[in-house]
């Protein structure tokens, strides 16, 4: 029996889906979201959100947000959401440059953590996008 | 009475504005709608963070509010205003619109003795702020069509430092020291339809919460607690509802640019059939009088 998911940030619905299981980074740690789950509601963290259905595991690339479980259903207000697939590697690459830059460069210590914080969002970006879509779940 | 050449010249010109008002109207047409869709795209977050933090905000005890972004101060001294305005101009009476209520606000702040701090969002009311030598505290400009939330991140962080722990000294040092907002609003422009947008203020800080009518039955599990959930959904909240009152502005400034492109594409076309009236007018005149004088002057001869 699968549980909803719906994926939604600021600029618009993301995802609306039926889905088998849900990984999420959490600030407490990675979080495995099972249908019929207790309800829980809780805060994400920079990572990968793997979405599983039919035997195919979809990753996400997510900055943050949060997520509630309730009534087997899923909702993820994520800050931002990109499936790997979606994501554009050039600009993912040139990204990371920019924000490896900006730490060498960064004068005070506001601009160090704010290039730190970019340079791990390309970093999960980049890695999303290498693993890839539609991997099978290793038995 | 204008020489024929001279009214031939101002058809024409008259012509090209009518040409160009009549694109900029299209643009902005297309430009409305797909900035009318973003403004629906966008709901759904805002409406579910508030279900979840009015569920939430049950939870967490009054006492537990002191410090948060609920917390409701006894005295209000200093108080933000973030004012959204287009970049660019010729959108009718939208900016002014915007402006006369920003004095409108500042005066009634002052008249309750508080001070007001700016932030602009959008060229026209930062240059209004800095001609009227008002106080500006931070600004963003060069906003896209289709803003992301990260654009508004830097604005958004800046008044959230200013309510919690005072300004950010490092700029310009406009603000004493200690100094924090103890409310904050934002000034927009809400899309009514098509035809009116009106100027609106909204408080951001203190968060205002719906009453919660019934308490849903539900033990959830918050991880990793219900108050740091809540810190962390109240600031991302206020950042939330600037974003949607930033999208509404823009589908409110384009929509009302195109209405003012099709009054000026109106305008520019009575004046061309004004004008054309006056042409042919003075082109029977010039005519007659000369009919009138060749006939004159073979009377004289006949004579």
């Amino acid at each position: 029996m699968p549980m909803q998911l719906e994926i939604i940030t600021a600029e618009r619905v993301v995802l609306t889906d039926e889905v088998d299981q849900v990984n999420a980074p959490t600030r407490a740690g990675r979080v495995g979201i099972l249908p019929h789950h207790a309800p829980l509601l809780t805060v994400l963290d920079f990572g990968e959100l793997d979405i599983y259905k039919n035997g195919e595991i979809t990753p996400f690339a997510v900055t943050g947000g949060f997520m509630e479980v309730l009534n087997n259903r899923v909702t993820i207000l994520a800050d931002t959401a990109e499936r790997s697939d979606e994501i554009d590697l050039a600009r993912a690459e040139a990204a990371r440059k920019r924000a490896e830059e900006r730490m060498q460069s960064a004068a005070s210590e506001q601009d160090m953590v704010l290039a730190e914080a970019e340079l791990r969002r390309a970093m999960i970006r980049l890695r999303v996008a290498e693993i890839g879509r539609g991997r099978r779940i290793r038995d | 009475m204008a020489s024929t050449r001279e009214i031939r010249r101002r058809i024409r010109s008259a012509k090209n504005v009518s040409q160009i008002t009549r694109a900029m109207e299209m643009v902005s047409a297309s430009k409305m709608r797909r900035a009318q869709r973003n403004v629906l795209a966008a709901r759904p977050y805002a409406d579910r963070m508030l279900e979840l933090m009015t569920d939430l905000a049950v939870r967490v005890q009054p006492s537990d509010r002191k410090g948060t972004l609920l917390d409701v101060p006894d005295a209000v001294k200093h108080v933000g205003l973030i004012l959204i305005t287009p970049d660019r101009g010729l959108a009718g009476s939208l900016v002014s619109n915007a402006l006369r209520q920003m004095s409108r606000f500042i005066l009634d702040q002052r008249a309750m003795g508080r001070n007001v701090a700016l932030f602009a969002l959008g060229k026209k009311g930062r240059d209004f702020i800095s001609r009227s030598g008002l106080r500006l505290i931070a600004e963003v400009t060069n906003i896209s069509d289709k803003p992301t939330l990260e654009d508004i991140l830097g604005i958004g962080s800046n008044v959230l430092q200013a309510a919690q722990r005072g300004v950010d000294y490092n700029r310009s040092g406009s603000i004493d020291e200690g100094e924090q907002l103890d409310e904050v609003y934002v000034l927009y422009s809400e899309f009514v339809n098509t035809l009116v947008q009106r100027a609106t203020v909204k408080r951001l800080i203190p968060v205002e919460l719906p009453e919660a009518t019934t308490v849903k039955p539900v033990d959830f599990t918050y991880e990793p607690s219900a108050e740091e959930v809540l810190d962390s959904l109240l600031p991302h909240y206020v950042e939330v509802q600037l974003y949607n009152a930033l999208l509404e502005s823009i589908a409110s400034e384009h929509s009302a640019r195109m209405v003012a492109m099709r009054n000026a594409t109106g305008n520019a076309k009575d004046l061309v059939r004004d004008l054309t009236l006056s042409y042919n007018k003075a082109r029977q005149t010039a005519i007659t009088n000369e009919v009138s004088e060749i006939a004159t002057g073979a009377m004289a001869l006949e004579g």
